[in-house]
């Protein structure tokens, strides 16, 4: 096979893999610091015990997402090495500076943090674990700022050789790639994801130890109460954002909303969309049920405004950039982009529903609703995934939007052969499987063992 | 001093800081078998390093960084030329941590023991490999004119890069048994002491012969000339005087010495191929050197201010987790791995 799909399929399965544990440390992390906090502000137990019981499933979380992490710094050379050549003057900056910045804070104050109990004062040990809240986030922010220039590329120009032909993109503005605007879109929508994500990984949990009726109900009925609180300003906060980034997409990749909205031709006004069953390659829709003006309104806020369509769209590119197809795939963006959409809508009802009834100390749940909050936990992750899919996806066929082609980043065949390619891709993905085995059982371990039992390990 | 030098120096001192502190965390893990004869003591090996494995490893993340930041050709080259030696490495990074973090976590013994395994060949892996990779750079490898490497994997375990790897393996264990030493009480201690002794001389052999053979094989050792000047020597002295500080016990200073000994050899390794990043043995003229990998001089402004000032930063809170965790682990320490 072909070392190029090859190579695409890797960088997918080990990216997205590894994104499923990220927002669940990024939110974690700040949810545990929250609750050591208060622990130290108030002096009561239960804080403490929240504390530790979160913090444990935290560290299971983080050790899989540290270790799937160490692939992500290499794997750009190793793959792609075009791509890094050709954008390593600037795309290279920010994840050395993820590593300075972020890696070394929330490696080092995490050490502290879980040998450190008895070590130092209890404050200190509190802001340990804000450190690390922080460095996590703050990795977040700097890997998005690098992807931003890919999916909307700022602050660079092409330098040229002698002959005038284009050697590599350089940085001119370092400023413009930290504020760029897609990364102030993207960077919220992340972390208000990975706070909901959290939310409701804690809102499952307890669920299951509320219905079970385990001792220490006072934990997880606090537990369940805050993290109603948290995944609802998250999943609120998340869909906010995720509007506004849909707003600026239209300006900047217009292709990729066009492809969301499976929209071939130019509206206006604009219909969304509900639901599609499209003929990809006639580019035409089999059957569709459709909203007038909805999308004019959800675009502009306005019922009138022109929303153009793939073909238009192909038309513009080719005069742009030359011939070639500029249309991602429209079925994995249209699809991707409802399911995370959907998954956003069923959080949102979840969350509302349980904060109002929790702030009336109702933890009565009907054991099928309490089963549907614990299954509820992978929706976030799901949510985070398909939305990973559109946005990589829905930039295809370029690596760094109008400027490098996928297909141009790949390493050469002589340097990498696709043999070797197909090897790692195998080889990762077995590991990633029996990794992923192993952290359910001990999760699940941890989850059902409670915040009563010490789980002791000697 | 212009930009791309000061990169290439910033690079050298990330892989010298890398290798003194993940030196003896692979160490650790590589004894963690021979020296653990029962689960508390196995536990007690892991958790001599407990604290400090994450932070040290984040030393070889920001050294990649750096050099996609500041090289991105040298990173592009490299990392895809080395591809199958770089995966066997991340898998073993992989596992490892995972290890750290996952064996004691269930009773079940069988369950530990093959988390132990991972450690010890999470360890094992990397230890070796960083003296393949680290010899072949200096050795020089195919690279074409397009700054692709073009040998495959099997290029890279010549003979003369192999002695490097034991000779890495070789240093690192023994640094890693006297780190074991120092945080350790009871047994552990004790056998990590006799580790160290019976480990010296292999080690010291090794890495002079890697030394001899490199003169032989590279014209790195040659350019540096028959008085290759303070630096290589004093690391080997150092490496010498290891024996009779064990001896004396004074273990603190023994692992000063193969610290030491693996700044020098590291730093030795930089001055040897500066200024060249890659040497190829196809064409001299298709080497990778510091102004044909680099990035532009805004790119390296830019990231020379940002390291400037957190580099400080980092060394100074990393300090700090020793200072905190300088005690010896004991038979009664709580122990969280």
């Amino acid at each position: 096979m072909d070392a190029l799909i090859l190579a695409r399929w890797q960088f997918a399965i080990v990216t997205v893999y590894h994104f499923f544990f990220v927002p669940l440390t990024l939110g974690l992390s700040i949810f545990v610091a929250i609750l050591e906090t208060m622990y130290v502000r108030t002096g009561k137990e239960v804080y403490l015990r929240m504390t530790k019981y979160w913090g444990k499933l935290f560290l299971i979380n983080f050790a899989i997402g540290v270790a799937t992490g160490i692939v992500q710094e290499f794997q750009f050379g190793m793959n792609w090495s075009e791509y890094s050549r050709y954008v390593g003057d600037i795309f290279g900056a920010p994840l050395a500076i993820e590593a300075l910045l972020a890696f070394f804070m929330e490696s080092t104050f995490l050490g502290i943090w879980i040998f450190g109990w008895d070590k130092i004062s209890k404050k200190l040990h509190a802001a340990t674990i804000w450190l690390v809240a922080i460095g996590s986030n703050l990795s977040a922010l700097w890997i998005l700022i690098a992807n931003s220039f890919m999916q909307e590329p700022v602050g660079f120009k092409l330098a040229k050789d002698a002959a005038g032909n284009v050697i590599r993109a350089e940085m001119t503005d370092f400023w413009a790639l930290v504020f760029n605007p897609h990364v102030w879109l993207q960077f919220p929508h992340v972390v208000t994801g990975a706070i909901t994500t959290a939310g409701f990984f804690v809102i499952g949990i307890s669920a299951y130890h509320i219905m079970k009726k385990s001792k220490e109900q006072e934990v997880y009925r606090q537990s369940m109460k805050f993290a109603s609180i948290y995944g609802l300003i998250g999943i609120i906060l998340v869909s906010l954002i995720g509007h506004s980034q849909m707003q600026h997409m239209i300006k900047t990749q217009p292709m990729k909303v066009a492809a969301a909205e499976a929209l071939w031709n130019t509206e206006n006004p604009a219909s969304l969309y509900l639901f599609t069953w499209g003929d990809e390659e006639k580019r035409e829709d089999v059957f569709a049920i459709h909203v007038p003006n909805l999308l004019s309104v959800l675009s502009y806020n306005s019922l009138e405004g022109e929303v153009k369509g793939i073909n238009q769209l192909q038309e513009e590119f080719q005069a742009q950039y030359g011939s070639g197809n500029y249309v991602p795939s429209v079925f994995l963006s249209y699809w991707n982009f409802r399911l995370m959409t959907g998954v956003g809508v069923l959080m949102l009802l979840i969350a509302i529903f349980l904060v109002i009834k929790t702030s009336k100390d109702n933890f009565d749940f009907k054991p099928w609703f309490g089963k549907l909050l614990i299954w509820a936990i992978a929706l976030p992750i799901i949510g985070h995934s398909t939305g990973w899919i559109f946005a990589e996806v829905g930039r295809q066929p370029w690596v760094v939007y109008g400027v490098l082609k996928t297909q141009f980043g790949v390493s050469p065949e002589a340097a990498v052969s696709s043999g070797e390619v197909l090897f790692s891709l195998i080889g990762f993905t077995l590991l990633y499987a029996v990794l992923i085995v192993a952290d359910v059982y001990l999760m699940k371990k941890y989850a059902i063992a409670g915040a009563a039992d010490k789980v002791t390990e000697a | 001093m212009d930009l791309n030098t000061l990169w290439f120096v910033l690079i050298g001192v990330l892989f010298t800081g890398y290798f003194i502190l993940e030196g003896f965390d692979f160490g650790v893990g590589i004894l963690l078998p021979f020296i653990g004869k029962d689960d508390r003591d196995r536990r007690m090996v892991i958790n001599a390093i407990g604290p400090f494995w994450d932070g040290n490893e984040v030393w070889l993340l920001t050294a990649g960084g750096a050099i996609f930041a500041a090289f991105p050709n040298w990173y592009a080259t490299m990392f895809s030329g080395f591809y199958i030696a770089l995966f066997l490495m991340l898998v073993a990074l992989i596992v490892r941590a995972m290890a750290f973090e996952f064996r004691s976590k269930d009773k079940n013994p069988q369950w530990r023991a093959t988390w132990d395994w991972m450690i010890f060949f999470g360890s094992f892996v990397p230890a070796l490999l960083w003296g393949v990779a680290l010899a072949n750079l200096i050795r020089g490898v195919p690279i074409d004119g397009d700054m692709t490497y073009v040998g495959g994997f099997f290029n890279l375990l010549n003979p003369y890069a192999l002695v490097g790897g034991l000779a890495s393996l070789s240093i690192f264990t023994l640094h890693g048994a006297l780190f074991l030493n120092l945080k350790t009480s009871d047994e552990v201690r004790d056998k990590s002491k006799t580790f160290a002794q019976k480990l010296w001389l292999p080690a010291l052999i090794l890495t002079l012969g890697f030394v001899a053979y490199g003169y032989a094989e590279t014209s790195m050792f040659l350019s540096l000339g028959l008085n290759p000047g303070i630096i290589p020597i004093f690391g080997g002295l150092a490496l010498l005087s290891v024996f009779w500080f064990i001896k004396a016990e004074k273990i603190g200073w023994a692992f000063t010495m193969t610290a030491i000994t693996i700044a020098f050899s590291t730093i030795t390794i930089f001055i040897g191929l500066f200024p060249n990043v890659m040497i190829s043995s196809l064409n001299d003229a298709w080497n990778l050197t510091i102004y044909n990998a680099s990035s532009s001089p805004y790119t390296l402004g830019v990231m020379s201010i940002v390291a400037l000032i957190f580099v400080p930063i980092v060394l100074l809170y990393q300090g700090w987790t020793y200072w905190v965790f300088r005690q010896r682990l004991t038979k009664k320490s709580e122990l969280e791995y």
